[in-house]
Parts: C-alpha cells; structure tokens; sequence
C-alpha cells in the first residue's frame, strides 16, 4: 500500500500564518484581522509586513466579525484570526447575519480547534465548530490536516468568492502532504486504495487514519484512506465511489459526532447508498484539560480507535 | 435636492408610503420609521455625495448603513424614491418572493442595500469596516450609519465604538435615533442608557447633538456640523432626538406602534394628516 513519510513535525497554524504571509505579498486586497492572539494565530508577519492592511481589534471578537463584513464593501478580502471557540460561537449570529446571509467575502480562520489545544480545557477546546458553521447557507468549511495543506488551503480561500470557514489546530502534527501541492476546495484526497473499508478523516485524524490503515494492512485488512479537508461542500461522489468498492466505511473527526463530518457522510450514504458506519468523535461531551495526546486516547480520537472501529464495521457487512 | 420644502414634501410622500405598505401586510414598523424619515430623507436627497447607480464596493461616494433594520419602510421608501428601485416594488413589502424582506437584505439583491440588519447591534461594527476600506482606497467619502437607542443595549455596540476612537476612524458618522422607546416600553424604563453623551465622549467621539430631529432645516444644520468634524482623528457621533411615529398625531410619543399596524380607519386618518405630494406608488 502507499505509505506517506512525515517530513517532520509542524503545526498547522503556522501553515496559516505561512500562507496568509504569501498572500500578504501576492495579493493586495487581502486584509487580515485579529482579536488580541496574534503569536497565536501566526499573524506576525502579516502585521510587520503590511501594517496598513493589519487590524488589531482586541478581545472584541463581534466586532471583529462585523467589521469584516465592512472591509468587503470596498473589495477587501478580509482574514479574521482567533481560536475556533471565539471565531463561531461567540460570534454564531455576527457570521450568521452580517456576513453568510449578507454574502461577504470573509475568511474566518480559527485555531486551536478541537480537543488538541490540551491543558487549557473545555472553556477552549470547541467540538461544535464545524456543525455550527456548516449549518450556515453558503459557508464553505475546511479543516486542514498538516502545514502544507493548512498554507496551501488559506492561499486557495481568498481566490473564492464567498464565505469560508477554515479550522486548524495548535499542536505539531506530522506534516506528509506534498509542500507544492494545489488545494482544490471541495475535492476530497484519496490517500491510499484499499477494498475492505474506507476510512474517511479530516484534520489531524488524517495522519492516524494513515496509521491505522498501516496496521490494518499488517493484519490483512485493505482499508481505503481518504481526506476529506472540505466538509462543506463535501465530495459525496469520492465518498460513494469508495464505499461502492469497499461497502463500509469509517469515518474520524477532532469533533463532536452530532453536526460534524460523520453525520454529513452518513446522509450522503442514506441517500444514494446506504451501508454501515462507524464514528470516530467524541461523544456529546465536552473536552478537559491534559496533553493533546492523553486526550486524543481519553476521547478515542487515535489511530487504535480507528483500527478497531474499522473491524466492527467490516463485521457488520457480513 | 437642496430645497427644504421639496425635502418636506417627499418626506411627507414617504410617511404615505411607510403606512401604506405596514396597512397591507399588516405588520411592520412604522413608529421608527416615521421617526426617522426627515433624516433619511436629507441624508439620501442632500447630505450624502452619492452616485445615481448602484455598486456594492460604494467607492468614490458616500454609504449609509441601516443597523435598527426594522425601520426598513422608511429605508425602502427612501431608496425606491431615489431612483435605486422601482416605487411600485414597494407594493411586494414583506410579501412572499419579495425583495423587500421585513428587514433589509443583500441576499435578495435589492439595489441600496450593503448589508443585512435586524439582528441589533452589529451595524456599527461594519460601518467601521467600510470605512477602514474606505481609507485604503484612498477613497475620502464618508460613511453615515443610523442606530436605535435601544439598539445601544446590544454589547458589540461598545466594542464598536471603542474601536472606532481608538483607530481614529474619523470618516465615519453614526447616529443615533433617540426617541427614548423601544419595544416593551420607553427605554428609561426597559434598560436605562444613562447619559448618551456623555458615554460617546467619554469614549473619545465627537458628539453632535440635533435636538429637533423632525426639522428638515435643523437636520441639514447638525449635519454639516458633523461633516465638518470628520478628518480629524475622532469618529462623529450624531444624537438625533426624534419623536417616535412622528406626522401621524395618534402614533406620536409611545412605543406602541413601534411594530404594530395600522387598521383601515387608522390608515385612513394618517393619510389624512399626510396628503399626497409626488403621487402614491
């Protein structure tokens, strides 16, 4: 099967930051906006390299929000930063009205998503983020699974016109996607070809359904990995071509598994092809504090959680 | 337009078309809108250098947004009468298919509209951005924004505000529509605002003060005091006192048409006190 190498370990905001420094050179409209974490979201270089286009709102996310939405009327590409708490559900209707129902061109970037930003606990890990924003009519949502992608996905968003909602994390994760890769909204990654089940993952899952499916082919099993980094709109043909040739599929997300990418997949199958489903989530709860690693294996967000849900679901076939 | 009794005129033309179109549907609100009328009025017939077209990016003219969105059959008057749409869509008010929603929106593509409001609270907040944008492109038309003061309640408001005197967003004038009401009663009484003034400056606004709010000639006057305070350093912010349901005596100084129509009979007293002058739609 094939095998990814990670090319050392990196953090996906820094992928962000990265991306959002390229753009600050490549393109002129693109105006970035931060709620008081600049070193947190990697927004440093933007700020030193283009101050004019650089605003610092402070801890004032709605506002941050809403003069977003201003920064459009006048053909800015507004960036906002801060953790993927404050960028959805504090601000749910500041999105909702002034910018998804008023159709700006806003890129809300969040970090920190999900269970991995560790010891700070539930107050900052949201495990909501993504079933709130796919909620919202005409939301595009991505969530980046290493660097590479994260940089290439935040240089491909100011090039689409309308609202997007790009999710990425704190800690350093393998990075294995190619460094010169174009990302392509919408259109899921095969990243191995299997026959038994597919694995469908999205962020940092990514890396442990490679992992999983490595053990899995040790033990016979021929598991079909895809990435899935845009859950809005997702690709239903990449999905429904794969559980066509493997009849069961797995899927894994860093979030709760009401609203996240699981439920977006099992209606894709309900409808055109239904077959049996396993959900690596977590479990209508909320996160706590501990090392983003004790709490991937606390909530079963890990690479042994995928294998044996890949097991079960390859039994309920039968 | 720069004649105040033409300005009266259509002012009372658009008190017609405000009750006529909360008649037909009977919902709406017409208690701010007549409030506001000879301010947007003014602002669209005389105070704003803005072009005849529409376009989104609003460069090279003066916007206005709309925050306490539901006074949208005075915004949609206003427009329909400045040429941005037919007058005759003001019939489809509030009607299914409708580009004019119950609160302003830019989903439906209705031309003078930049943003959607209803939801309180978050106009200011975008104004802000707009004219930030505006600065950027070099671009040095101003920015005007209307707000309830009850809408001052909502937090993101205070953000807004703080932001814009910090940065020294000086093209930008808000105002706000103080006609002490709001929906459950007169605002002393739901959530007292205190010294609105006093709040602005302290802040670091300036803060002009019109205090007959109803009075075509005064608007113009407080206006220009507030447009020759922009570039310099300081956000305006304009306190505009105005009578609720102003020009329609049984709709005056209460908060109880603040979202109630009027029946056939009330309909037809208001008409009365307001007779026709450019022609109903």
């Amino acid at each position: 099967m094939k095998t990814y190498t990670n090319t050392g370990n990196k953090d996906t905001r820094s992928g962000f930051g990265a991306g959002l420094t390229e753009l600050g050179q490549t393109n002129e409209k693109v105006v970035a906006l931060c709620a008081d974490l600049i070193g947190s979201l990697k927004m440093d270089d933007f700020k030193k390299n283009h101050p004019e286009r650089f605003y610092q709102v402070g801890i004032a996310e709605a506002n941050m929000i809403g003069m977003a939405a201003g920064l459009t009327i006048g053909g800015k590409i507004p960036f906002t930063g801060t953790f993927a708490n404050f960028s959805t559900g504090r601000v749910y209707d500041q999105i909702r009205q002034s910018v998804a129902y008023s159709d700006k061109n806003v890129k809300i970037c969040a970090s920190h998503a999900g269970l991995t930003l560790g010891e700070d606990g539930a107050t900052h890990q949201i495990l909501e983020d993504i079933g709130l924003m796919k909620m919202l009519p005409g939301m595009t949502v991505i969530n980046t699974c290493d660097y590479n992608q994260t940089k290439a996905a935040t240089i491909a968003i100011a090039d689409h016109e309308g609202p997007v909602y790009l999710r990425f994390g704190r800690p350093s994760v393998p990075n294995f996607t190619p460094e010169d890769q174009t990302f392509e909204i919408g259109k899921a990654l095969q990243l191995t070809d299997g026959t038994d089940v597919t694995i469908v993952a999205t962020g940092h899952l990514v890396w442990e359904a490679l992992e999983a499916a490595k053990a899995l082919h040790e033990k016979g099993i021929s598991a079909e990995v895809i990435d899935i980094h845009t859950i809005k709109p997702l690709d239903d043909e990449a999905i429904l071509k794969s559980v066509a040739k493997t009849g069961c599929i797995v899927t894994a997300e860093e979030h709760n598994y009401l609203g996240g990418l699981g439920e977006s997949v099992a209606r894709v199958l309900a409808l055109n092809h239904p077959a049996p489903q396993e959900f690596i989530a977590t479990q209508d709860t909320f996160g706590e504090s501990g090392t983003p690693a004790q709490l991937m294996e606390k909530y079963g967000l890990n690479s042994a959680s995928i294998i044996k849900a890949a097991e079960k679901v390859i039994q309920r076939k039968k | 337009m720069s004649n105040t009794q033409q300005l009266e005129d259509l002012t009372t033309q658009v008190r017609r078309d405000i009750l006529r179109m909360v008649h037909k549907v009977n919902s709406g609100h017409p208690g701010g809108s007549l409030g506001c009328a000879e301010f947007i009025v003014a602002l669209y017939n005389d105070i704003m250098d803005r072009q005849d077209s529409f376009d989104m990016d609003g460069i090279g003219e003066d916007i206005f947004f709309l925050s306490n969105g539901h006074i949208s059959p005075v915004f949609y008057s206003v427009l329909a009468r400045a040429g941005y749409f037919p007058v005759e869509e003001l019939n489809t008010f509030r009607l299914i298919n409708s580009r004019l929603q119950g609160h302003p929106t830019t989903h439906e593509g209705l031309p003078g509209v930049r943003i959607a409001s209803g939801s309180l609270g978050q106009g200011m907040s975008v104004a802000i951005g707009a004219a930030q944008a505006k600065k950027l492109n070099n671009d040095s038309h101003l920015v005007y924004s209307l707000h309830g003061d009850g809408e001052l309640q909502e937090g993101q408001n205070w953000e807004a505000i703080m932001y814009a005197a910090g940065n020294n967003v000086d093209n930008l004038i808000s105002t706000i529509d103080l006609n002490g009401q709001q929906i459950d009663g007169p605002t002393d009484v739901v959530l007292p605002l205190g010294n609105v003034k006093e709040k602005f400056e302290a802040f670091g606004w300036t803060v002009v003060e019109i205090n007959q709010g109803n009075n075509i000639e005064e608007i113009l006057k407080g206006m220009a005091v507030a447009k020759s305070k922009t570039g310099q350093g300081k956000p305006v912010c304009v306190l505009l006192k105005t009578v609720m349901g102003n020009g329609v005596d049984f709709m005056m100084h209460t908060h109880a048409w603040h979202g109630k129509a009027p029946n056939d009979e009330q309909l037809a007293i208001g008409l009365e006190q307001n007779p026709e002058t450019l022609g109903d739609y």
